[in-house]
């Protein structure tokens, strides 16, 4: 076999093994959200299938496969079944790009783990994916030819542009910290600690953009406090009003696939992904079992990011439209824009520094 | 009476308030210990709720020391109640203490607005409201619950499911399979 061949061949395996361990995290997710949901108003949740509810998703996917096919009349059929199709595929998309460990070695080479390695534009293309699911929504509202649905697509489609601008900018400063686009190695440049003891993660000393950078993912999830595309009170539904059945569920499928990508954004970008102090001294010894934690540790960091986003949820009531769109171009962007400025002006001044010190550490 | 009423003067928010982010970490740090106490719920279909003192359920029909029906027919119920679900037939009494009884006592469950008042005008105590609230039947004519029925519910309520001390049981159970 060719070295081609093989490395395609473990593309492939790494694929499938993304791809299922997806859908159970998705799975355990929705009930997760559901459970939390319980306990934050002292209720239990879920709980009749399975120990603590476990298996719900079960019954909520079988029940969605039995619902009735509902198509609306006069709706333009084509659009209207590839919809779904749009939102979902560049959500799955964006996987092959995530680093959720680092190089382990087996049968003799080493095997990076993320499915598509030593990608140069990790960063550009999520976000070029991620923006592709916008058409999935608008397609939506327009297909199925019923105005709360269309009105609903417009304005999230304006709301997703609108913060995908400061979601990129405010997702700049640690890829210039690191000097790559290669989500790789900006965890990588996370390694190491401060002080001897404070993990050098850019959470810490990006604080301010990271914060900004979480709002700005709400917001792209369509998440609560932000949730303009579902809105009961304004738009009946949202722009899944007309569909039922398996293209309801794509979208919200969809939906937390958004969810779990922007999660592990998040952890690589300011959480430091995989690594947990020790890492290095670890890998010295047994790279193999270093890696292994580390994908515990990148799961951890995952579900604590889905727990804090689903507790929001709960915690915060929603914005009113205009209220987004100011928050987003009037406050947002111009400390997003300065906050780039500063970040560009320290480590112009202090890199050297502080690699010198972190050496020395 | 010269009240100046001011409207639709909102109150500014405060600086700190509108930078958001500290108040919303005070709405988490909320949320977060309400994540950790213990739920309300009841579990049902496991453990069953004790009413409190008071509650108003299905009908029983008392007796006496004897093991007689204590009703004496003399329609107090009957005539009080608002949705006319007792239907009562009397009869002369084969005992030596009162002159009537009730040949048929029959109340329809399903016309029954659970008010109580016959409970209230009955002069012997004969008729109570137990706190009985599990009595669904699959069929309507199960609803009509006659003399002998009435006076069977005496022995319902002693059901151990409905006892305090089963509960706690149950509940004392429940923790210790859940620390296990």
């Amino acid at each position: 076999m060719s070295e081609t061949l093989i490395f395609l061949l473990i593309v492939f395996i790494k694929m499938i093994i993304v791809a299922f361990g997806l859908m159970i995290i998705f799975a355990f997710t929705t009930v997760w959200e559901r459970k939390l949901a319980g306990f934050i108003q002292d209720r239990l949740g879920p709980n009749r299938i399975g120990p603590y509810g476990m298996f719900q998703v079960v019954a909520d996917g079988l029940k969605m496969f039995l619902k009735e096919e509902v198509f609306p009349n006069r709706a333009h059929r084509a659009l209207y079944l590839v919809a779904p199709v749009i939102f979902l595929t560049p959500a799955l998309m964006i996987f092959a790009v995530i680093p959720f460990g680092d190089t382990i070695r087996l049968f003799g080479r080493d095997i990076s783990l993320v499915v598509v390695p030593d990608i140069n534009i990790g960063i550009l293309f999520i976000f070029a994916f991620a923006s592709l699911g916008i058409y999935g929504v608008i397609t939506a509202g327009w297909a199925s030819n019923n105005k709360f649905s269309l009105h609903a697509g417009l304005r999230s489609a304006a709301q997703l542009i609108s913060y995908e601008v400061v979601l990129l900018l405010s997702a700049l400063p640690p890829l210039m910290a690191a000097g790559s686009l290669n989500l790789s190695k900006v965890v990588e440049y996370q390694s190491g600690l401060y002080l001897g003891f404070l993990p050098r993660w850019n959470l810490l000393i990006m604080l301010p953009g990271a914060i900004i950078f979480f709002v700005a993912m709400l917001a792209e999830l369509n998440r609560l406090p932000f949730d303009m595309v579902e809105c009961e009170q304004e738009l009946v539904a949202g722009v899944h009003l007309e569909y039922s059945s398996m293209k309801f569920a794509a979208f919200y499928m969809g939906e937390y696939m958004n969810m779990l990508t922007a999660c592990m954004l998040f952890t690589c970008l300011f959480l430091g992904g995989w690594l947990y102090p020790g890492y290095h001294s670890l890998r010295a010894d047994d790279p193999n079992l270093a890696a292994a934690i580390g994908i515990i540790v990148f799961g951890i960091k995952l579900c604590i990011m889905i727990s804090f986003i689903i507790q929001l949820r709960w915690t915060l009531p929603r914005f009113r439209y205009d209220q987004l769109m100011n928050l987003c171009w009037k406050r947002l962007l111009p400390i997003t824009l300065v906050w780039i400025f500063l970040v560009a002006l320290g480590i112009l001044l202090f890199k050297p520094a502080v690699s010198v010190i972190a050496a020395g550490l | 009476m010269n009240r100046i009423v001011k409207i639709g003067k909102k109150k500014r928010l405060s600086r700190l308030d509108r930078i958001y982010v500290l108040r919303i970490i005070e709405g988490l740090w909320g949320t977060f210990v309400r994540l950790w106490r213990k739920p309300f719920t009841q579990k049902y279909p496991e453990v069953k709720r004790h009413p409190l003192g008071g509650y108003r359920g299905l009908h029983r029909l008392n007796k006496d020391w004897q093991g007689r029906v204590k009703c004496v027919a003399c329609y107090m119920c009957a005539t009080v109640c608002p949705a006319k679900c007792i239907r009562i037939v009397a009869g002369e009494a084969p005992w030596e203490d009162r002159d009537k009884y009730p040949v048929e006592f029959e109340i329809d469950e399903l016309r029954c607005i659970f008010c109580g008042f016959c409970e209230m005008a009955c002069p012997e105590n004969a008729i109570n409201l137990t706190p009985i609230y599990e009595y669904s039947q699959y069929n309507r004519k199960d609803f009509l619950l006659d003399k002998e029925k009435l006076m069977e519910i005496n022995e319902w309520w002693s059901l151990p499911q409905y006892s305090k001390e089963y509960i706690k049981k149950k509940e004392i159970e429940e923790a210790k399979s859940k620390s296990h």
